[in-house]
């Protein structure tokens, strides 16, 4: 029962602010509401009992990546124009169709938490019942992603490390012409 | 924000706290919630506040960027080496239960070993790209 009206108040709280973030023309109370909208996701994932994922969540979408944009904001303007006035229909009709197709897909999916659902019954069952015996660590998320995943995690890492490399690429250079020219 | 006395007590007082945070993300993530990609995160949190409030230059000498690109090779270089070292040991690549006698022993040091690579890579990769993004303002 709390479940349920902590879940209705975290989702009616993320609809309000998603409706703010497109109504504000200020960029940093939009930066502020996108780290808001990241941490009461946080909160729904840790009521679904997903901790790892509510974790890195609240670290990076509501920390890192507010400090990430604040550091943008500072290089760019700090409001938004206003768009050009159009006619809404035909996007609204847009959206509404794909809405209306996305739930009719949902009609058909196994119900949330159902144990026999196909998503659950493939590798599922062999992590949850060895994954304890064969890695002896008691994180099932920890044995799934370092242990039976590896493979995917050293993906993700290079992943990073390859961002990292492009923004240095991209906006490192200007330092060390800098110096260059100190030098001389 | 030099002269902001508040921030700057509070900040020092915070930022061992999170570190400590972070390395008990880092090296308990077997047993609790997390593992490297947080840790690494947290940790770079902690000098990203070290950046905002005592000045980008200071944090830089603190962590040189070049240290820092260093290490961001040095983690991936950390979790790849392991899988050619399981491969030399002859398993598979990144197949932990041949690094020590015992399976469960191999698996524990091996995931222990690419949580580390996972959490240097990813708390410098974060610390460069906020320095760079910073540096940018810079007169």
């Amino acid at each position: 029962m709390i479940d349920i009206l902590i879940d209705i108040i975290l989702l009616s709280f993320l609809a309000i602010i998603a409706i703010a973030i497109i109504r504000t023309r200020s960029l940093l109370a939009v930066i502020m509401l996108f780290s808001i909208f990241s941490l009461l996701s946080a909160g729904l994932f840790m009521v679904l009992d997903a901790s790892d994922v509510a974790f890195t969540e609240a670290a990076v979408g509501a920390g890192i990546s507010t400090v990430l944009m604040l550091a943008t904001l500072a290089l760019t303007k700090s409001y938004e124009e206003k768009p050009s006035s159009h006619r809404p229909w035909i996007p609204l009709l847009v959206v509404s169709v794909t809405a209306a197709f996305l739930v009719y897909g949902t009609i058909d999916m196994p119900p949330f938490g159902d144990p026999n659902a196909p998503a659950h019954q493939h590798v599922a069952p062999r992590y949850i019942e060895q994954g304890a015996k064969e890695t002896g660590v008691p994180n099932l998320v920890t044995a799934v992603l370092a242990s039976y995943r590896g493979f995917d995690t050293l993906g993700e890492v290079t992943v990073v490390f390859t961002a990292g490399i492009g923004v240095l690429l991209l906006l490192g250079g200007r330092q060390r012409r800098k110096k260059k020219k100190e030098k001389r | 924000m030099k002269h902001n006395l508040i921030l700057r007590v509070i900040a020092k007082f915070l930022i061992p706290i999170i570190v400590l945070f972070a390395l008990y993300v880092q090296f308990h993530g077997d047993y609790s919630p997390g593992g490297g990609f947080q840790a690494g995160v947290i940790f770079s949190a902690a000098f990203i506040l070290y950046a905002i409030v005592f000045g980008l230059d200071t944090a830089e000498r603190v962590v040189p960027p070049r240290v820092l690109q260093i290490l961001a090779s040095i983690g991936v270089l950390i979790y790849a080496g392991t899988g050619f070292v399981t491969l030399f040991l002859g398993g598979n690549f990144l197949d932990y239960n041949v690094l020590a006698e015992q399976p469960v022993a191999g698996q524990h040091l091996g995931i222990l070993i690419i949580e580390l690579g996972v959490g240097i890579t990813v708390s410098s990769v974060m610390l460069l790209i906020f320095f760079t993004f910073a540096g940018r303002n810079r007169p």
